[in-house]
């Protein structure tokens, strides 16, 4: 947990924020519209005496009292889809619509790339890419085990993606969710912090800009763009949307989500970052139980 | 060596197993040997299962790989190297024709005929795989999608193929689960 430390001056009662990072997640799934409603897939729960509790800021994600959620009878027809809780979060920010053509740059494995999907009632283009061959058979795996057919998949390097292989020229919507520190995964995978180092954060903090650069770039004027990472580290998250500010036509917009958060950052370590960055959110584990994650939701303008 | 020229001149191309390619829609708009046209894939749906081809209006066939059929709702031009459209729905190029497990799951709810209903019991060795007797089939031997009552519904559970009073469980071993 030292790691964290540097994390005490702008953390709200910070000893519950590491008491929290100690403590192990539960089990969530999230509910898999395309196979089943809601209201169906409790039915099932019921049915196979599997108790639940649905999350009150989202009706399709639920907390699951069992030890093995893959081995349910919703689990093996594709109703419901293990995913952690705040991971649910950046594409109800996103707010895809039937119909659309949505970029999610680093898809793998397939968790939110799905639940854009089913967002939009799967009609529409996912554009699903990954950079890592190995990790899109698992990105395959759950998109056919879920239903999805409106994914298309690639395997590119995000930062300099070409849409020359399809017939459009740009997207209604990109998400982000780039690869991080994953410090907010700390109460699931309790080695996350292992190979923690400034220079870890250096070095995927670039490669986060020039993916962040490139969803701007290739989303339509009015479009939109989330960015989220789960990582605390200021120079993966506000520094990131502050990059993309400096070198990309976008503003960074409000959402509306009914979670506890607190705002973004405006300064770090010395540096300022622009005063619309309050706008994002950070979500800390011990707000409302659940892993860590940073969302910020931008508007490409002209 | 000499029929180099003969190979490029011919009108029937060869499939290219790297890549999608959309299905003619009839047969008579064939230019690749050995491809099936989108007219004949809902034709089976239909023939065999009883799913209307009005269940697959917005929705579009590929070929990628040898005989392995892809069914895709979104837009992309053909042909396309990616790795992967929407989900594998069919595997033509053999004697009998195989739908998939996940696409009988996604869209065996339009199923009317060859349908096996399946108590709990049956259902969950249906998922692990196992093959089990199974006298009471009086329909047609072949590929049948099995199902059970899930929350009030029939719910697919996947592919099987029923011969000799047995149901042989289709499910890949990546899909099986000890339920």
């Amino acid at each position: 947990m030292e790691p964290l430390e540097r994390y005490r001056p702008i953390i709200d009662d910070f000893d519950a924020f590491l008491e929290a990072c100690e403590r192990p997640l539960g089990n969530a799934a999230r509910v898999n519209t395309i196979k089943a409603s809601v209201e169906r897939t409790l039915t099932a729960l019921e049915e196979e005496g599997l108790a639940y509790e649905q999350a009150d800021w989202n009706s399709r994600v639920l907390r699951l009292e069992t030890g093995s959620p893959g081995s349910t009878w919703t689990s093996f027809h594709g109703f419901t889809h293990g995913q952690e809780e705040v991971s649910a979060v950046p594409p109800v920010v996103l707010d895809p619509q039937p119909g659309e053509r949505v970029w999610d740059s680093c898809a793998a494995p397939g968790g939110k790339a799905t639940q854009i999907a089913a967002l939009m009632d799967d009609r529409g283009t996912v554009v699903a890419n990954d950079n890592n061959l190995g990790r899109i058979s698992a990105l395959r795996f759950n998109a056919e085990r879920l239903g999805a057919t409106s994914l298309a998949v690639t395997n590119a390097d995000a930062r300099n993606y070409s849409l020359n292989r399809f017939d459009f020229d740009e997207f209604d919507r990109s998400l982000v969710d780039a690869p991080c520190t994953c410090e907010g995964t700390i109460r699931k995978n309790p080695d996350a912090l292992d190979n923690w180092s400034e220079g870890a954060i250096a070095s995927v903090a670039g490669v986060q800009k020039g993916i962040l650069r490139r969803a701007v770039q290739a989303t339509r004027e009015g479009g939109t763009v989330v960015y989220s990472t789960c990582t605390f580290a200021p120079e993966e998250n506000e520094a990131v949307v502050q990059h993309a500010l400096e070198e990309e036509d976008c503003r960074v917009v409000d959402f509306d989500i009914d979670l506890e958060y607190s705002p973004g950052l405006t300064e770090w370590d010395g540096d300022e970052y622009d005063s619309s960055l309050e706008r994002a959110a950070r979500i800390y584990p011990h707000q409302n139980d659940t892993g860590g994650f940073f969302v910020a939701k931008l508007e490409v303008t002209a | 060596m000499t029929d180099d020229s003969d190979a490029d001149a011919a009108e029937i191309e060869r499939n290219d197993g790297q890549r999608f390619d959309r299905l003619p829609a009839t047969p008579a708009e064939r230019t690749v040997e050995g491809r099936v046209s989108r007219e004949e894939v809902v034709d089976y749906f239909d023939d065999r299962f009883g799913m209307s081809p009005e269940t697959f209006d917005d929705y579009t066939f590929w070929e990628k790989g040898a005989g392995k059929i892809w069914i895709y709702g979104g837009e992309a031009p053909t042909p396309l190297e990616i790795e992967a459209i929407g989900m594998t729905c069919l595997r033509t190029r053999q004697e009998h024709w195989k739908p998939t497990t996940d696409f009988v799951q996604r869209f065996g709810g339009h199923a009317t005929d060859c349908v096996i209903e399946l108590d709990r019991e049956e259902a969950r060795a249906f998922a692990t795989g196992e093959d089990q007797e199974l006298e009471r089939w009086e329909g047609d031997w072949g590929y049948l999608i099995g199902a059970h009552e899930v929350a009030g519904q029939f719910e697919p559970l996947g592919i099987g193929l029923y011969v000799h009073g047995e149901l042989r469980s289709m499910v890949p071993k990546g899909r099986q689960r000890e339920l």
